[in-house]
């Protein structure tokens, strides 16, 4: 119960900040909101999975907020709209420094969580 | 308002997502946050190309339904880590068919979610 209202109450914070995020930064051809949720999004949890954080504020912190927070859904549908428009400059701008930017964060997040 | 939809359909997007994950990894490849995203890539742009357009729609639930509830059901923070912890356990193979599936699959499934529901809504105004 403990952890379902723990990943329920991340959810709905998770949620409400990215769209926050999101109606102020999207705003031009490149979602930047969605981009900076994303990057931060995986640092952190890059640095709380590498801290081994578990129990109820995991699945608080990680599971519910920084997973709302986040999102995949948002990113390839941004992703296939500029295709689609033929704005391939920006989808490879976009795509390359979401991929290769939360990877290495969620790399740099999880090193420093180690070593803590 | 509009807020407050969008966290409530966010915290069932979380848990569904949570339960999918529950489902486990099949051999070391993270298959529930894999399902979870690919699904909701289509569910999406389907949505958004099609159901969102609707007029019948109530334009109201666009946001908590998109945002919130498929929002959050997809993750980029899990995958981001999913694959390091890959890397780290020295399964590099695995790492690198995690993030070449879930980049492929997800941008073709948002592509076949925006066809498929321009399609669905032509259709139907055709009739």
């Amino acid at each position: 119960m403990i952890g379902f209202l723990s990943i329920a109450g991340g959810g709905f914070l998770g949620a409400i900040s990215r769209y926050a995020l999101s109606r102020k930064w999207n705003r031009t051809s490149l979602p930047y909101g969605t981009l900076i949720v994303n990057l931060l999004g995986a640092f952190i949890l890059g640095m709380i999975a590498g801290s081994g954080l578990a129990g109820p504020f995991f699945l608080f912190a990680a599971t519910g907020f920084l997973g709302a927070f986040t999102t995949f859904s948002t990113l390839n549908l941004e992703l296939a709209k500029q295709v689609m428009e033929r704005k391939y400059k920006e989808f490879l701008i976009y795509g390359g420094m979401t991929y290769i930017g939360g990877l290495l964060l969620a790399f740099a997040g999880f090193w420093i969580g180690n070593s803590m | 308002m509009n807020y407050f939809a969008i966290g409530l359909a966010g915290a069932a997007g979380a848990l569904l997502r949570y339960a999918t994950g529950l489902a486990g990894s099949a051999a070391g490849f993270p298959a529930g946050t894999f399902f979870a995203n690919i699904t909701g890539c289509f569910l999406l742009s389907f949505l958004t190309a099609a159901v969102f357009k609707m007029d019948r729609f109530p334009k109201k639930l666009a946001a908590p339904i998109g945002t919130g509830l498929i929002g959050s059901y997809t993750t980029f923070s899990a995958f981001s880590i999913e694959a390091v912890q890959l890397m780290d356990k020295g399964d590099v193979q695995m790492a690198l068919l995690y993030i070449g599936a879930s980049a492929v699959l997800g941008f073709l499934f948002s592509i076949t979610g925006i066809i498929a529901g321009s399609a669905f809504l032509e259709r139907r105004v055709r009739e």
